[in-house]
């Protein structure tokens, strides 16, 4: 072949890039079908359709785990790192859509392109796992970004989630051109956009000042999809004006993106001065997060804060060594994802029409009038505290053990002093739900099949991953030797 | 068959009653079955939990009915779990006041009774796990798991300010147990093991790099956690509180049970990891377990208010048990651990007692009171008996442990067993002048008159009290012959290195 690139894709590329290949195709057909089936009853059927293609992509993913390697000129790679994150956002997908079908009843809003651009959205967050190239990384990132600003506007009656779309892609678009002049002065001091051969250039000894300039803003722009502080002024109003599911959608699955993003650019490409910048980072967002927190009284609002401390979390692994640090965010990230999904799946319930009943006065004695409900947020909320048998308690474990194996100490004792803050407003939910009255006008509807499918995995795998944490883990303990080759 | 069960009696003890809670989760709202059947379960893990007294050999220290098996792989997880002399006693007092609290909250209880059996024999469960988990992840695990239900307890079937004190509760707990989570935490990350047996083998054989830069803190991590939890003076803020609003139950469990897993802790962990650090820490913490002692005695001198005053006379009674644990005598440990056993009993049906008078009259203050003696014989009688086995008369449960405890300390420091001897006569002033004032004189409120005297149900819940009381005050020995080799080899390290110090 004369050395000559070659044109023609492999079959086995296609295999490297098959979930994203499912999810673009159940998107089409979401968007196809909704232009020919009636407009009152098309709901239903969209939303099947596009569970189906989140479970198709979970069988995509779970089959294309027998074929790692790299695929499409090197551009992405299928180890097990990326086989974990694309069934981290299948399956955070499914639960979400599971979620959405009562939800898009109740309020009344009739628009199919709303799966479809879930599926859409998973595409790119797919794909931001798997590639290995800083330009690719880049379109998926957009396609993940693009379709979040949308959703986060579905709620179009209510002037607060047109305010939340807005602003999450003025900021949003702001961030992704601080990635994208990241990328390019990487390629200026690396010369290759290729995350192999920039941390081959990187580890080669002579690190050039233009590197840490990329890494910094890199950092800054992936840091305001991880709505890590100082990046996080969307957050809380992004959160409160998108429709619930979305929420627990965004909290989610473009996070554990980013960060899967974060991990490969920070190990993979040995990033330079990484400590000192994670060190800050991960201080502020858990200390403002908590702090603004605790005043919360919109519980929407209240988990938004509490997902900037979580960032916190996450990141000190990202100043840990790499043999440790790497798994306990993969864990960290699959934990947080179930209790997230799952505590949003009961606030999106519980909303009602028009999302009326989101204060903390609204939960006022769930726990007499909806007991079943109020005991499986409460163990969302215990895990998001960290209490012993739920995955929220491991992944706070593996994160701490992980930075007191690299010593660093002073981060731990931030990141105790704040677990200790964030129990006070977690539990101040719960003492809404269990020890006031009920107030009567706040209806409580049953619990619909979609909504207690998405309860019960949730429940499931948040419990699994507290009592038996160890496949997971060794899953992810597995993939760091990939990806540190 | 013996040898199956010795294997097992331990884990079966422990979750018999999660299993019951578990299964009065499906079942449905029939107030009176679910009492039968909290009931019936809790009298179950009682009669279980005898097993292990029976069963248990005196000779040998160390642990029996042990298990051990691999829970979680990475980290280093096991289910392990065993009792000594001192934790036995204490997993049956845990079953023994369960089924009094059961009975008590008979009909005190109306509201949400389904949920209120679930938690409180999710709570046994728990409290159970404290004394017999021997690997450290699966102790702090059970000690955070008693919080919870407790808290909801407290919170949801209180009494006044239940939120406030339910919180307050839970946070200051929660808080101080982060401490131990951190020590617990550098152990693991230094020998790679939480096992208690383990870890305290590397640390005898200073196997452990950086331990003697780090003990200090490690025994201070551990420390705060129990002395929040025992309470110790000046942690002691949120006992009052938590045990004026909480129910009857929660006030029994707490007090009998939940204030021991504090003592018991410093017992296991800061004697039996850190020798070193105890004894050279002992002086001030025996300095804050005097303050307790006479403090808690004073203020409950003036309370106005029943519960409050047997809150206070707890956080004096404890004070025994921590002086009675830093005074490094076989004595003071022996007598510490029975002062745990011993006011469980007798603090358990003082609140009992208390609860009853709710029930009646739905307040706790002294002065709406005397003369009750006159419409409550009965009442008055196990009332006396309590107080007087409280305030430590001989012959009754009270008394032994006290005076092993000021023995052990008398040896140690005289001058602080001086101090904690006037602890006694503080005990028998505000005990004595509040049954005076609640049960002698003139009925002086007319609606007094026509309180009814005990019913039978309250007579059961109290009568296996106050036999324990007199048993355990006639014959120590049944108790004290298990609890002495595990105290002896408690103490052999420390007792080692004290006469390593004086041979130098």
């Amino acid at each position: 072949m004369n050395g000559l690139p070659q044109i023609v894709p492999h079959a086995a590329d296609y295999i490297r890039l098959l979930p994203e290949i499912v999810l673009s195709i159940f998107g089409i057909v979401v968007m196809l079908l909704d232009s020919v089936l009636d407009q009152h009853s098309s709901q239903r059927t969209l939303g099947a359709v596009a569970l189906v293609g989140a479970l198709a992509t979970v069988a995509a993913t779970l089959f294309q785990a027998q074929y790692p390697g790299l695929g499409f000129w090197n551009m992405i790679q299928v180890d097990s790192f990326s086989v974990f994150f694309h069934f981290l956002v299948a399956a955070v997908t499914a639960l979400v859509i599971l979620t959405s079908y009562e939800y898009m009843t109740v309020q009344e809003i009739r628009a199919g392109e709303y799966y479809a651009l879930i599926l859409f959205g998973a595409v790119g967050m797919s794909l931001m796992s798997s590639a290995v190239e800083l330009v690719l990384i880049f379109i998926a990132l957009e396609i993940s970004s693009i379709s979040t600003y949308v959703l986060a506007g579905f709620r179009r009656r209510a002037a607060v989630s047109s305010e939340a779309s807005v602003k999450y892609f003025l900021l949003g678009s702001f961030a992704t051109a601080f990635f994208l002049y990241g990328v390019a002065l990487m390629f200026g001091a690396s010369g290759s956009t290729n995350i192999h051969v920039i941390g081959g250039v990187i580890r080669s000894g002579q690190i050039p000042l233009l590197a840490y300039a990329g890494i910094a803003l890199m950092f800054v722009g992936l840091g305001f999809k991880v709505a890590a502080a100082p990046f996080h002024i969307w957050t809380p109003d992004v959160y409160e004006g998108s429709p619930a599911p979305v929420v627990g959608f965004m909290s989610t699955a473009p996070k554990a993106a980013a960060f899967a993003v974060l991990l490969r650019i920070m190990f993979e490409a040995d990033a330079p001065g990484r400590t000192g910048l994670i060190w800050v980072v991960a201080a502020l967002s858990m200390t403002i997060g908590n702090i603004a927190a605790l005043v919360q009284d919109n519980v929407k609002r209240l988990l938004a804060y509490s997902s900037i401390a979580h960032a916190g979390y996450l990141l000190i692994a990202f100043a840990a060594l790499p043999n440790n640090g790497i798994p306990a965010v993969m864990f960290y990230l699959a934990s947080y994802a179930a209790m997230n999904v799952g505590a949003f799946a009961v606030i999106s319930h519980f909303a009602n029409a028009g999302e009326r009943y989101v204060t903390l006065e609204d939960y006022s004695g769930l726990g007499q009038r909806s007991p079943l409900l109020a005991a499986v947020l409460t163990i969302f909320l215990l895990s998001l505290i960290g209490i012993p048998v739920t995955g929220g308690f491991f992944a706070k474990f593996y994160v701490f053990s992980a930075a007191l194996q690299a010593n660093l100490v002073g981060l731990v004792i931030v990141g105790v002093l704040n677990s200790a803050v964030a129990s006070y407003y977690y539990l101040r939910l719960i003492v809404f739900m269990y020890m006031r009255e009920p107030r009567g006008e706040v209806p409580v509807m049953p619990v619909p099949a979609g909504v207690g499918t998405a309860l019960a995995i949730s429940l499931g795998a948040t419990i699994y991953l507290g009592v038996l944490p160890g496949r997971v883990l060794d899953y992810a303990s597995r993939s760091v030797g990939e990806l540190l080759r | 068959m013996i040898s199956a069960l010795d294997t097992w009696i331990v884990s079966l003890v422990t979750f018999i009653p999660l299993a019951g809670a578990l299964f009065l989760l499906v079942s449905p709202r029939r107030d009176r079955d679910i009492r039968i059947f909290a009931l019936v379960v809790s009298l179950l893990d009682f009669i279980f939990s005898l097993h292990l007294p029976v069963y248990f050999r005196r000779g040998p220290a160390g642990f029996q009915y042990e298990v051990n098996l691999h829970w979680i792989t990475n980290p280093n997880i096991h289910y392990h779990i065993g009792v000594d002399g001192i934790s036995m006693w204490l997993v049956v007092l845990t079953t023994f006041l369960t089924p009094l609290c059961v009975l008590i909250s008979w009909n005190s209880i109306h509201n949400r009774v389904k949920e209120f059996f679930i938690l409180l024999l999710v709570l046994e469960t728990a409290l159970i796990g404290v004394f017999v988990a021997l690997d450290l992840f699966l102790f702090y695990f059970f000690w955070e798991a008693t919080l919870i239900p407790m808290a909801l307890l407290i919170g949801m079937y209180g009494h006044g300010r239940k939120v406030y004190a339910a919180i307050k509760f839970f946070l200051y707990t929660m808080i101080a147990s982060m401490f131990m989570l951190a020590a617990i935490l550098w152990l693991y990350a230094k020998t790679g093991t939480f096992d208690f047996v383990a870890v305290q083998t590397a640390i005898r054989n200073g196997q452990v790099e950086n331990f003697m830069a780090a003990a200090p803190w490690l025994f201070l991590g551990f420390f705060i956690a129990f002395a929040v939890k025992v309470p110790l003076f000046p942690f002691h803020t949120w006992l009052p509180d938590a045990h004026v609003e909480a129910p009857t139950a929660g006030s029994v469990l707490l007090a009998g049970v939940l204030l021991k897993m504090g003592t018991y802790g410093m017992l296991r962990f800061n004697l039996g990891l850190f020798p070193e650090q105890s004894r050279s820490n002992a002086w001030w913490i025996m300095v804050l377990a005097l303050i307790g002692i006479i403090y808690g005695a004073l203020v409950a001198m003036v309370q106005p208010n029943m519960k409050k005053l047997i809150a206070y006379s707890s956080i004096s009674h404890l004070g025994f048990v921590v002086l009675g644990i830093f005074s490094f005598t076989p004595a003071g440990l022996e007598g510490a651990t029975f002062v745990m056993l011993a006011h469980g009993v007798s603090t358990g049906a003082l609140f009992m007692l208390a609860g009853i008078i709710y029930e009646r009259r739905h307040t706790y203050e002294i002065s709406e009171f005397g003369g009750l003696a006159t419409p409550m014989p009965v009442y008055a009688t196990f009332f006396s008996f309590v107080v007087l086995a409280s305030a430590g008369l001989p012959l009754l449960n009270g008394f032994v442990g006290e005076f092993l405890v000021l023995s052990g300390t008398f040896r140690d420091r005289a001058v602080y067993g001086i101090l904690g001897a006037t602890g006694v006569i503080w005990s028998s002033c505000y005990l004595l002048w509040m049954y005076q004032r609640v049960f002698f004189g003139k009925v002086h409120h007319e609606v007094n008159n026509t309180l009814g005297d005990l019913s039978m149900r309250e007579r059961t819940a109290l009568w296996p009290a106050a036999v324990a009381a007199l048993v355990m005050g006639v014959a120590p020995l049944l108790w004290l012959n298990g609890i002495e080799p595990s105290v002896q080899a408690t103490l052999g390290p420390i007792t080692q290195m004290a006469s390593k110090v004086v041979g130098q």
